[in-house]
């Protein structure tokens, strides 16, 4: 048997090895980001989510001003976590608009009665149409759009506290 | 005490694993008169680490919950069976279990094994007992199943009710034992190259612990099979998930290399073939370890993900795969080799087998590992699934089975008599069901079109070897490969039926309303709650027909509290000609509930032909040990 | 901390595709076909059909849709790409990241079959 023949299965064992160890040294991100940053967001128009709240549609997110997409429910634990940190953000001057994930118009109601209502719009996305047309996976999840309806930066998970100067540096950047 | 006395036993076995090494290095390099020291040695840890084992089930029976592994994995309320057979429903446990098997095959082989030349014995053992060394290691520092748990808490966490199935009880250890058994095969690779005495006698050794951990990987596979089709309540039978393809892979090299070492057996040829493969197989057992608890690919199937304790078996397995392949590239320069083998005989036959079982197992590993290079290349995420092992895997697998039918009839050294016309009814009876299906059923998708005809010709072709003689004359051994070869038919035929042939129906149904699905009639007739030992559920009674009488079954969706989960359990009625499946889902809100039927056509045959073909492995086994107690042998002819 | 999305369960039905199957049996062949392709968001490596996710039956409801309306499956897929990478399609991609998975069962076949070449040979006289 050749010599080459001989030490093949030791090079091959060699290369699997390589990549396992690489693995292990950076584990793998299981979250699933959209791969829509710096493309547009993709034409919608969903109703109202409760009454009393304007609809949202994708052409009034190209404002000529950066704005705050949050994808939320009512039935989102992590959600209500998050409420007081997007009132903080709302304080400091952020436009913010909503949208509900599989949610029928009394329970938002509640949400926000309860948690606090940052939003100047809410869209209400029964059957996550919007989410799966932007690339999002779960909620909540936030996307920053600057003025000409571009998506330029997607937050997975609820918006922590120590997160605010984060956003606040990605709204910047897409003025 | 029980906990403390079972870690004891683990350490005392653990210092005997280094010493049966030890032991072993001084019997082969100088002195032989220790042989019986690392016989004795090797006994001795294989059965404390069974005390150790039983130690873990008498935890777990007791459900004493002072010990950690308890209190995370079980609950008072628990059935017995699923007390105990949750010992190895989770990591700590089920490594305790594969270091068991581990341990007790060295000791079986120092105890039982007769055919070995003692030098090859001896450094085999000493292979074991290095394997047994590093497990052992891991074990007791990163994976310690008796680490106490102070205060110990009121109540367990209980057992994830997807695991609390008869199947839990006994897919896993029949596995490991298939998986763990191919260490044998590789101690004796090792300790044959190792010593220099790699022939027919090492061959006739290696076989049956090649067989019997095969027949064990085919049983616990087809079982696991069966378990996640009725459990998962989606009607699949495999899903080219990480963990399945890690099982798979040694049942792959495993099923090589008991060919291979046939012909090591019969005509001392294939020796570094042969070698390789025992390797390989265990290796593969030791990637799917490291695969299944690393964390390193996502699955269904995954156990708690530790990427330390990953980095732990990784070590191991590049220690003893890398020694063993260097072991390999060093000693097989001065293997001889005999002349090539004829074109058309059983050699040839046996040497495309194996070819073609590499083939699908390198496109199976390579396929599950593709999305780590690619990630580790590019940085780009993506997916190999279904689509892809079965449109690559799928045909090769085909051809495989066909040649499955012609190997067999060919004779060794050399085929000189005209064998095609044994092969001309199945190639008739191939055609013809070819033919059929073409006119009947004209848009069967072309992969179970052939699949029915490949596993018709199969099934004539593989009961050929038996006919033309004396039916009790026929060797043991060669009614095993016949019925091993005709469930490979039968598994085949059941896979293309079932992809071609069933039918599905997803309804939202109100109580009173009937459905039709393939030939039957179902009436839901209605939904009420009912309760288990430690579950609630919503049972519907769904009133099937298909014709004569009137068949009840009744899908269910459970809830647990201890973890609280909710599953379905599928109501499944078997009938010869195939299964019907039906499930019952959530309510839609407007007084219906959804329903999920399907009519799966011979779907059955998948598992009996996985029975099958164990059940001719088990034949095999036996022909050959009894053929081994004979005074005198013959020179094989046959199989 | 929790960076991941929740995977509570909502109080709403699930959407009115997710499972009912389409009244043209070819189009629901070609939906199914689709669905057992595309990898759910949410689980733990399992497709969009064999999942009992909220938003694998809201994906389901989608891919019926879609097919409904006429679209083709690959065209359904390529958008999915589009949204999620290539992460999403349990089919490797027909792009050159793929390419050595489609290569790989022919460079086996072949190296395997030069492997062999010496050891099978056919005698010339008898």
């Amino acid at each position: 048997m050749s010599r080459a023949l001989r030490f093949l299965p030791l090079a091959l064992l060699g290369i699997i090895l390589a990549a396992m160890v690489w693995r292990l040294a950076n584990p793998g991100d299981s979250v699933v980001r959209s791969k829509l940053a710096g493309k547009a967001v993709p034409a919608f128009s969903l109703p109202a989510a409760i009454a009393g709240k304007p609809a949202l549609g994708s052409a009034l997110l190209a404002t000529g001003q950066p704005r705050l997409l949050n994808f939320f429910a009512s039935w989102c634990v992590p959600c209500i976590g998050e409420a007081p940190v997007l009132d903080q953000l709302k304080r400091r001057g952020v436009a913010i608009d909503g949208i509900a994930i599989r949610d029928r118009p009394e329970d938002v109601a509640d949400f926000l009665a309860r948690n606090g209502d940052p939003y100047q719009r809410v869209g209400s996305d029964t059957d996550s149409r919007v989410q799966l047309a932007l690339g999002s996976s779960g909620v909540p999840e936030s996307f920053v759009i600057d003025g000409r309806g571009i998506i330029r930066y997607q937050h997975v998970g609820p918006i922590e506290h120590d997160q605010i100067p984060l956003i606040l540096a990605e709204l910047d950047k897409a003025k | 005490m029980i906990a403390e006395a079972g870690l004891e036993a683990l350490w005392l076995a653990a210092a005997l694993a280094l010493a049966q090494l030890l032991f072993a290095v001084v019997a082969v390099r100088s002195q032989p008169e220790w042989s019986d020291a690392v016989r004795a040695v090797a006994v001795l840890q294989g059965l404390l680490t069974l005390f150790a084992f039983l130690m873990l089930i008498a935890v777990f029976a007791r459900t004493d919950l002072s010990v950690a592994l308890v209190a995370e994995n079980s609950h008072s309320a628990k059935p017995l069976i699923y007390k105990l057979a949750g010992a190895w429903g989770n990591h700590e446990g089920s490594m305790l279990l594969w270091v068991t098997v581990l341990a007790m095959s060295g000791a079986t082989l120092a105890a039982f094994s007769r055919r070995v030349v003692e030098r090859t014995l001896i450094a085999a053992l000493g292979a074991q007992g290095a394997l047994a060394l590093g497990f052992h290691a891991f074990l007791l520092f990163a994976s310690n199943p008796f680490a106490r748990l102070s205060p110990a808490p009121a109540e367990g966490r209980g057992l994830n009710p997807l695991l609390q199935d008869p199947g839990l009880a006994f897919h896993p250890p029949t596995l490991y034992v298939g998986y763990v058994g191919l260490s044998v095969a590789f101690s004796l690779a090792v300790g044959a190259l190792l010593a220099g005495d790699v022939d027919q006698r090492l061959a006739r050794a290696m076989r049956p612990w090649a067989l019997g951990a095969w027949i064990f990987l085919t049983l616990g596979i087809t079982a696991g099979s069966y378990w996640a089709y009725y459990e998962l309540g989606w009607g699949g039978w495999w899903f080219w998930d990480p963990v399945e393809n890690a099982s798979l892979m040694p049942w792959l090299a495993a099923t090589a290399l008991l060919h291979s070492v046939g012909v090591l057996a019969a005509r001392g040829a294939l020796k570094a073939w042969t070698m390789m493969l025992a390797m390989i197989a265990f290796a593969m057992s030791m990637v799917g370890t490291f695969l299944v608890r690393s964390g390193i690919l996502t699955s269904v199937h995954a156990f708690a993900v530790d990427p330390q304790r990953g980095t732990f078996i990784l070590i191991l397995l590049t220690l003893y795969t890398g020694l063993a392949f260097a072991l390999f590239a060093w000693r097989t320069a001065s293997l001889k080799e005999g002349a090539p083998f004829e074109l058309v005989s059983r050699e040839s036959g046996l040497v495309i087998n194996n070819l073609l079982l590499c083939v699908i197992l390198g496109i199976v590993f390579f396929g599950t590992l593709y999305p780590l290079f690619a990630e580790a290349a590019t940085g780009e995420k993506l997916s190999v699934g279904p689509p892809y092992f079965d449109s690559v895997a799928g045909p090769i697998a085909l051809l495989l089975a066909a040649l499955v039918g012609i190997g067999p009839l060919l004779s060794w050294r050399r085929q000189s008599a005209p064998f095609a016309r044994k092969l001309a009814v199945p190639s008739l009876a191939a055609a013809t069901v070819l033919v059929t299906t073409i006119i009947l059923a004209p848009d069967m998708r072309l992969l179970p079109r052939f699949g029915l005809a490949v596993a018709t010709a199969l099934a004539i072709a593989s009961l050929l070897p038996l006919t033309g003689r004396n039916f009790l004359r026929v060797p043991l051994a060669t009614w095993g490969m016949a019925v091993a070869h005709f469930g490979v038919a039968v598994s085949l035929a059941g896979m293309a039926s079932d992809s071609a042939f069933t039918r599905e129906r997803l309804v939202a149904a109100k109580p009173g309303d009937t459905l039709q699905v393939g030939p039957w009639s179902i009436q839901l007739h209605g939904l009420a709650p009912t309760a288990g030992p430690n579950w609630t559920a919503i049972e519907a009674e769904l009133r099937a027909s298909r014709g004569r009488g009137v068949e009840v079954l009744k899908p269910q969706t459970r809830y647990f509290t201890d973890p609280p989960t909710e599953t379905n359990e599928a109501a499944i009625l078997t009938r010869l000609n195939g299964q019907l499946y039906t499930v019952i889902g959530k309510p839609t809100g407007d007084g219906s509930w959804q329903v999920r039927l399907w009519w799966k056509p011979f779907v059955t045959f998948i598992w009996l032909g996985g029975a099958l073909i164990a059940l001719g492995g088990v034949l095999a086994l036996a022909g050959r040990a009894f053929k081994g107690w004979r005074p005198f042998r013959r020179q094989e002819r046959y199989a | 901390m929790l960076s991941v999305p929740a995977i509570a369960d909502s109080n709403m039905p699930p959407a009115y595709w997710a499972n009912r199957q389409l009244p043209d049996p070819r189009q629901e062949s070609a939906a199914t076909k689709l669905m057992f392709e595309i990898r759910c968001l949410v689980c733990q490596g399992q497709s969009v059909a064999d999942s009992d996710a909220e938003l694998a039956g809201d994906m389901r409801h989608l891919i019926r849709s879609r097919i409904a309306a006429g679209e083709k499956p690959n065209a359904i897929r390529a958008w999915l790409v589009e949204r999620y990478g290539n992460w999403i399609s349990y089919k490797p991609p027909a792009a050159p990241i793929g390419w050595p998975l489609w290569a790989a069962p022919l460079l086996l076949l072949g190296a395997g079959l030069l492997l062999v070449r010496k050891r099978i040979s056919r005698r010339r006289a008898s």
